[in-house]
């Protein structure tokens, strides 16, 4: 029942419309199918899986706007929930930065949904449990991870005759592998639309390695030194930065996109020009919806390209007020990198540090988008192209403005939390103080 | 700690995490259901738990209320209404926790279900167990209540009272230079009912407030744009929070508050800061005795020391997402490890009354209270809950058991934890006399600390230098690193409990899939020496 079709949805929403007295309204009707595992200390410790079926109902009179939100679809329910958005919108003050609802759209059709997911059933979570907790066991190490899967679908109408639909899949895993007197530690993480892309054996043998490897780390000084990146501590960084560049923020002057006195870096080369950064819905590796949860047309969309800002994301209401296409802010990006492999870069090093993965990011000045964070879960010391020995964990002062100037060398491209970023291999990157943390 | 003391930026504050269902202002008035019916319900999950071979069962029937307003400059953004309610069925069987919950429910048999289908879970589940759960002992302690002593309840408030205080607000604020003022009110009410098969039967009703806000100035000529934050606390009290009082309101280089809020004064305050902060000195890196306000230890008090105490973290329970702890067993075994200087005395707390914190009895019918952690810089105990106080040697919870949902599983959360204030009496005027060389630091800021809580990093909102003894202006730029059992043994003096405050957060996460709790945390005015100091300013 949680997962209705393309069919069974428009059927409700055209329903819910029907009841509407509003000048305008909008149907959001939403369901999933959620499951998930947890284990530490080498045994499960939580299970569980959950089913959800809601619609939203928003209704417009001029610029007041009232939402409404129900999980029963009975006739008498569903127009109980349209009264009920009308009478909110009534008493709602009205909203200046109101824009009218979009008319009907065209959206490109995107592959997210794999039936290998959705088969997920509990015996296949504890499988991927055992998978993980069994070889850490025999090697007198200790995991403690987590998967969640998900079906999911999204359904939108309104009364000027938009709508639109999407199904789709994810699995995620992640576990963290520690040695038994806790001083190595390691740890891996991989999501997928498809599930049979998951090997959680093999990824938790990655974590194994990383944990054996991290026993026993040296101190190095703090300092700035050349590093690589793995795509899971890389895409931190570049995530940052992705959801940074709201164009309002920029127009307004306080957005590292801000110009001194006034207007925005929109088609200035920012970032060393191998850098390019796009958004693209029917990518393979990381489809996405055709639209956004507004309703807007999700497209192939190039932010940077070769070092120079190309776009900037918009709220309908600032784009109308700029006179420019209102583009929306991607669902995950792609960083396009290089050939070279992660043992190509390590190959290639002379002196540096490899960071598996960062940690516990902040901002610090969101004019130079600074943050701090430290390395977390294996770092280690390379020299003439070999990794030498694990060092402990620092903690760093960045931006990645600054790094993405700094670049040194870009490998292939993997998927990291939705999106797709190569390992980066970065100069000059500046270390401020140590951790003991394992 | 992922969601604590939340980054509230000038374009994060639209991002608030909703929970439950859009509901009109009225409906958050409708009385929940009585607590007869409540009573039945339960005892129809504890009764069909016990008949499916349940050794423990509790119950928990929750009504959540949520309401959200949000403007900037002299817009109202959004007013979000969310109620949320449901039960939650824990139970043991075969020696293992199950838990089901059900939305919306109204039956006897819609409890009844949920509780069966929690003991086919337990039971499931229990061939994975390595070792039965070990649930620590708890008297019943029959039909009892307890309500947080509000004078105002927000709810009741008309939505234009609060549309015209934050509009107000903004106002000031752009009259008083700022480009943008961004403003958002939060207000929470659960109505948590909790029965066990212990024999208790807990009617609780609690309420929290936040007014915050983020106001920014830009100097056109340099580009350069500046925020200050509220500095408002989180608490655990009604409407009255914004009854402005002089007796609240603490003086000095800029005013700060304690049991009432004057969010009027402190915009203003915070658009002219704005503008002093954009032509403040940027420091020089190096090492400085700080004087730390409670509007900004809290957060480093949460930090250090909040989370490292967390039984579950320490076992490694949370070594997948949050971390675990460098505070160990066998250092608290040691009876002896140093985990600050004399002056630190540091508690867990579920009974102050204001506080985030503060309830009758947690999430499992244990009956609240306050307890040492760290008792004049020695480590001494942990904050746990039932089925873990036997590996720390105690006999009975110590109440801090909470789940944000009667949807989630409780399980062990932070309590407030505080540093007690000094004994001996010290105002904060004659402590910085005392200092040559220091910063003085008030509000939080950015903030990050490492998965076993050694390494930290902290900035604020307002920093002021001082010189012999004297504040000599303002500098920006600035942030602390430290090492948490370096930085508490490096706390030299703690101002008299005339100062003491409370800070906090409604956001701080952890578990898989997560969960968010609200936690104060409370101190006086501290002084911490030689600690490392750096300049963050960049230029790209």
């Amino acid at each position: 029942m949680a997962i209705l079709t393309k069919e069974e949805a428009k059927k409700i929403i055209d329903k819910v419309l029907a009841f509407s007295k509003a000048d305008e309204m909008s149907v959001n009707l939403t369901g999933s199918r959620t499951g998930n595992i947890r284990y530490a200390r080498n045994t499960v410790s939580t299970s569980g899986e959950s089913y959800d079926l809601s619609l939203s109902v928003t209704a417009v009179y001029g610029k007041r706007s009232g939402t409404s939100t129900i999980n029963e679809f009975d006739d008498k329910s569903l127009e109980k929930t349209v009264r009920r958005a009308e009478e909110i919108a009534r008493l709602a003050p009205e909203n200046p930065e109101y824009v009218p609802m979009l008319g009907p759209q065209t959206y490109l059709e995107s592959n997210t949904f794999l039936q290998s997911t959705a088969d997920i059933n509990p015996e296949y979570r504890a499988k991927v449990a055992f998978d993980s907790i069994d070889p850490c066991r025999k090697k007198n190490l200790t995991a403690a991870g987590y998967l969640e899967d998900t079906t999911d679908f999204f359904a939108m109408g309104n009364s000027k005759g938009l709508f639109g639909y999407n199904k789709s899949t994810s699995v995620e895993f992640s576990v963290t592998v520690r040695s038994a007197d806790g001083t190595g530690s390691g740890y891996v993480s991989r999501d997928f639309n498809d599930a049979a892309k998951l090997n959680a054996k093999a990824s938790t043998e990655i974590a194994m390695q990383k944990a054996m490897a991290s026993v026993s780390a040296k101190a190095l000084e703090p300092g700035k030194y050349t590093v690589i990146l793995e795509p899971t501590a890389a895409l931190d960084l570049i995530q940052n930065m992705m959801r940074s560049i709201d164009a309002r923020n920029a127009d307004e002057g306080r957005s590292f996109l801000s110009k001194k006195g006034g207007g925005t870096r929109l088609g200035e080369k920012l970032f060393d020009e191998r850098v390019t950064i796009y958004s693209d819905p029917t990518n393979i590796d990381i489809p996405k919806a055709g639209f956004s949860l507004d309703g807007r047309p999700q497209e192939k969309v190039t932010w940077v390209d070769k070092g120079v800002v190309k776009n900037m994301a918009y709220s309908r209401f600032w784009a109308q007020k700029q006179g420019v296409k209102a583009v929306p802010p991607p669902q995950g990006f792609i960083m396009t990198g290089g050939t070279q492999s992660l043992a190509d870069l390590i190959k290639g090093t002379q002196k540096g540090i490899l960071v598996t993965r960062l940690w516990y990011i902040r901002a610090v000045d969101p004019q130079t988008l600074l943050y701090t964070g430290l390395t977390r879960d294996g770092t280690f010391y390379i020299e003439n192209g070999q990794i030498k020995y694990p060092v402990k964990n620092f903690r760093f002062n960045e931006s990645p403005i600054i790094m993405l100037n700094n670049l040194e060398a870009m490998g292939v491209p993997a998927r990291v939390n939705g999106s797709m970023i190569p390992p980066l291999k970065i100069r000059d990157f500046t270390f401020t103080s140590l951790s003991d943390a394992v | 700690m992922q969601l604590s003391g939340m980054g509230f930026g000038a374009m994060m504050l639209p991002n608030i995490p909703i929970v439950g269902n859009s509901v009109s202002p009225e409906a958050l008035l409708e009385g929940g259901i009585d607590v007869a019916l409540k009573k039945r319900l339960a005892d129809a999950a504890l009764n069909a738990a016990k008949s499916k071979g349940a050794t423990y069962t509790d119950v928990r029937i929750g009504r959540y209320l949520r309401q959200f307003v949000i403007t900037r400059e002299d817009k109202v953004q959004n007013i979000v209404n969310t109620e949320s309610y449901g039960v939650g069925v824990r139970v043991i069987a075969n020696g293992c926790w199950g838990f089901a919950a059900v939305v919306d429910a109204k039956t006897e048999e819609d409890t009844a279900r949920a509780a069966e289908e929690a003991v086919a879970i337990a039971k499931a589940n229990a061939r994975l167990m390595k070792q039965p759960v070990q649930l620590a002992p708890q008297k019943g302690y029959g039909e009892v209540s307890w309500k947080a002593p509000i004078e105002r309840n927000s709810f009741e408030v008309p939505i234009k009272e609060k549309v015209d205080l934050l509009l107000g607000v903004n106002d000031a604020a752009l009259k008083n230079g700022a480009n943008y003022v961004n403003s958002v009110l939060f207000m929470v009410n659960e109505q948590k009912y909790f029965a066990s098969s212990d024999g208790s039967y807990i009617d609780q009703d609690i309420h929290r407030i936040w007014p915050i806000f983020s106001v920014t100035t830009i100097d056109p000529k340099t580009g350069k744009f500046e925020t200050r934050q509220a500095l408002s606390a989180p608490v655990g009290m009604g409407y009255e929070y914004l009854q402005t009082n002089p007796k609240d309101k603490v003086t000095g280089i800029t005013t700060r508050y304690n049991k009432g809020y004057d969010m009027l004064e402190d915009v203003i305050s915070a658009a002219k800061q704005t503008k002093e902060k954009l032509a403040a000195k940027s420091v020089e890196a190096g090492k400085y005795d700080l004087v730390l306000d409670p509007s900004h230890l809290w957060l480093t008090i949460h930090e250090s020391v909040g989370h490292p105490l967390e039984l579950d973290r320490v076992l490694g329970y949370e070594a997948n997402f949050a971390g675990t702890s460098f505070a160990t067993l066998d250092k608290w075994q040691s009876k002896n490890f140093n985990y600050g200087s004399k002056e630190v005395n540091l508690f867990a707390d579920k009974t102050q009354v204001g506080s985030l914190g503060a309830v009758g009895w947690d999430d499992e019918g244990v009956k609240t209270k306050q307890w040492d952690l760290v008792k004049e810089g020695t480590l001494v105990n942990y904050q746990a809950i039932r089925d873990q106080v036997h590996i720390i040697g105690e006999k009975e919870s110590q109440g801090c058991c909470y789940a944000d949902s009667w949807g989630s599983v409780q399980f062990q959360r932070m309590a407030n934890v505080s540093l007690a204030a000094g004994k001996t009496p010290l105002s904060v005027s004659e402590m910085i006399k005392d200092v040559k060389k220091g910063i003085y630091i008030i509000g939080d800021g950015s903030f990050s600390i490492d998965q076993q809580r050694y390494n930290f990093q902290f900035g604020g909102q307002l920093y002021y230098e001082i010189k012999d003894g004297q504040i000599a202006g303002m500098l920006k730029d600035v942030a602390y690193q430290s090492n948490t059992q370096e930085f508490w043994n490096s706390c030299v003096k703690v101002c008299d409990e005339r100062d003491y405050r409370l800070g906090g957060s409604f956001f701080d996460g952890k578990g898989q899939p997560q969960q968010v709790s609200a936690v104060s945390h409370g101190s006086s005015t501290a002084r911490f020496n030689g600690v490392n100091v750096i300049n963050t300013a960049r230029k790209i």
